[in-house]
């Protein structure tokens, strides 16, 4: 679990954080949302010790980092993982010496120990026949396993992803949310993800905090997301007319109002928004 | 202000540098790797320099000696002791300074625009002694040994433009080389080959290292680099050659 308490920060006379407080839960995907420049990447490079915090803390289960010793900072980012935005791979090196680094520098293992590690986390990331690939040799999507297989390598307590699907297409996009997802539960790990995507904060988002200009705005799951009132959540979230409808479809969905092909011409007849008026006046 | 910031700053980088290495084999592959690629790497450019550097001084010696009272055996010790005095250590590391310097700088910039310096941070390694140290000991190891060899390909580039073009004998070459020689000169020729192998390395690797940007930043700081490091040379022999001739 990562609490993050009071967290400001500012460049310069920008303040960029505004007293953030959040707990981040362990076993689940974490997601920090907002529009650019909202603080979400700064948080998110706070929380790994990137940027120093000008006030408040993160705690990494009842380890305050903001305070911590140079060595014992460096102990603990052991126990992190990082997927970046840009997959952040070393170009002179081959997908299997990527995966590889970390245990080179950490570990003491036998190089035989090292190469079954390294080809299990390839086999989780479900990448075959790419170890003597150089990322400048593989595909977007691909570099991102890659990505998340160095960042899993040593078996972190807690993963980072700065957007994961960013540049990928959203097919991509979803197997690679899958795959994090997955991880997250079967290591237990801390995961937090940084993303613009939509289909990311409805698929993976168990624990959502949205940031708008340097402050939290809001904070809940997936489906408290559909029935928010948060005008500025909702204009961030469901911004196209699509989206909107989609949105509309999800709270029939929920509702019981509908389930999936069910009342679809009732729907088509009466519209989703007008159902959905009725039955909140019912409710109320 | 900002010179002195950047001073401070280069001073905290250095200071960085010096903690336990997390791993003491990896760092010592990266000092091979950084060795071959600074050493090798840069082995060419200094052997032609080198030929050169010693050939042409040699035939615009003998073009300024007009007097017949001079003996022929002064060319070679001119050639002998501009090459070791300057040319080898100075200009072979001006070049150096191209050569390398932008090479570490362009690659640790690269390294920090697509956030590989911040994956080894978050990795819990300490990107400033493992990626700026061992460049610099490299440097520190395979300049002056390049140093040491454009002075014997200097002198030898001398001897033979001088036999080529008829100018003097390879015999009346030799001769002139052992006379008045001083060994302090070689000395000096390394302890400037030693102070401007840490300026190319550990400058370019400020500017490449604090690169903020893009690839257009990465391309300005590998120019900031060589700049600096060659009026930084240039500084640093002044200063050598007087306080120590």
């Amino acid at each position: 679990m990562i609490e993050i308490k009071n967290v400001c920060k500012s460049f310069g006379d920008k303040e960029i954080l505004n007293d953030i407080s959040a707990v981040m839960e362990t076993g689940m995907t974490n997601l920090i949302i907002g529009t650019s420049g909202s603080g979400k990447t700064v948080l998110q490079k706070c929380m790994v010790g990137l940027f120093e915090v000008d006030k408040g803390d993160i705690i990494f289960d009842g380890k305050n980092l903001t305070n911590m010793a140079q060595e014992d900072r460096k102990e603990l980012r052991q126990q992190i993982g990082m997927l970046f935005q840009g997959s952040a791979l070393f170009d002179s090196m081959t997908v299997e010496q990527n995966v590889k680094f970390p245990l080179d520098m950490f570990t003491k293992w036998n190089h035989q120990k090292k190469i079954e590690r390294v080809n299990d986390v390839l086999a989780r990331v479900e990448l075959k026949d790419t170890n003597k690939k150089y990322p400048s040799e593989i595909s977007g999507g691909m570099k991102k396993r890659v990505g998340i297989a160095r960042a899993i390598v040593l078996r972190p307590k807690y993963l980072f992803c700065d957007e994961p699907n960013s540049g990928l297409d959203p097919q991509t996009s979803m197997v690679i949310d899958k795959l994090i997802h997955e991880i997250t539960k079967e290591y237990n790990i801390t995961t937090v993800i940084n993303t613009h995507d939509m289909n990311s904060v409805m698929e993976i988002g168990e624990n959502i905090l949205y940031l708008y200009n340097g402050k939290k705005e809001w904070e809940g799951s997936s489906k408290d997301i559909i029935f928010n009132k948060n005008k500025k959540l909702n204009e961030f979230i469901f911004a196209s007319e699509f989206l909107r409808d989609a949105k509309d479809m999800r709270m029939l969905e929920e509702k019981g109002i509908v389930d999936n092909d069910r009342n679809m011409e009732k729907i088509m007849r009466e519209g989703g928004a007008n159902l959905l008026m009725n039955d909140d006046d019912k409710s109320e | 202000m900002k010179l002195f910031s950047t001073i401070g700053a280069y001073l905290l980088m250095l200071k960085g540098m010096f903690t336990k290495p997390e791993n003491f084999k990896m760092y010592w592959k990266e000092l091979m790797h950084q060795s071959v690629e600074i050493g090798m790497g840069s082995l060419w450019i200094v052997t032609i320099i080198s030929l050169f550097m010693g050939a042409v001084s040699a035939v615009q010696t003998a073009y300024q000696l007009t007097s017949p009272m001079l003996p022929k055996e002064t060319i070679a010790q001119v050639v002998r002791d501009t090459v070791i005095l300057e040319f080898a250590p100075t200009l072979v590391c001006i070049v150096l300074a191209g050569v390398v310097g932008s090479k570490i700088a362009g690659e640790l910039g690269n390294m920090r625009v697509s956030e590989q310096i911040d994956a080894l941070e978050i990795m819990g390694i300490n990107t400033k002694s493992y990626l700026i140290g061992p460049k610099i000991i490299a440097a520190l190891i395979t300049i002056p040994l390049l140093v040491v060899l454009a002075m014997v390909l200097g002198i030898y580039g001398g001897r033979l433009a001088g036999s080529l073009g008829g100018i003097l004998s390879g015999e009346t070459y030799d001769r002139g080389l052992l006379i008045n020689f001083f060994p302090k000169n070689v000395w000096f020729a390394l302890v400037k080959a030693y102070t401007f192998a840490f300026i190319i390395s550990s400058v370019s690797s400020f500017f490449g290292y604090n690169v903020k940007g893009g690839s257009l930043e990465i391309g300005r700081a590998s120019t900031t680099a060589v700049i600096t490091s060659c009026i930084l040379i240039l500084f640093a022999d002044y200063i050598l050659a007087f306080f120590i001739l």
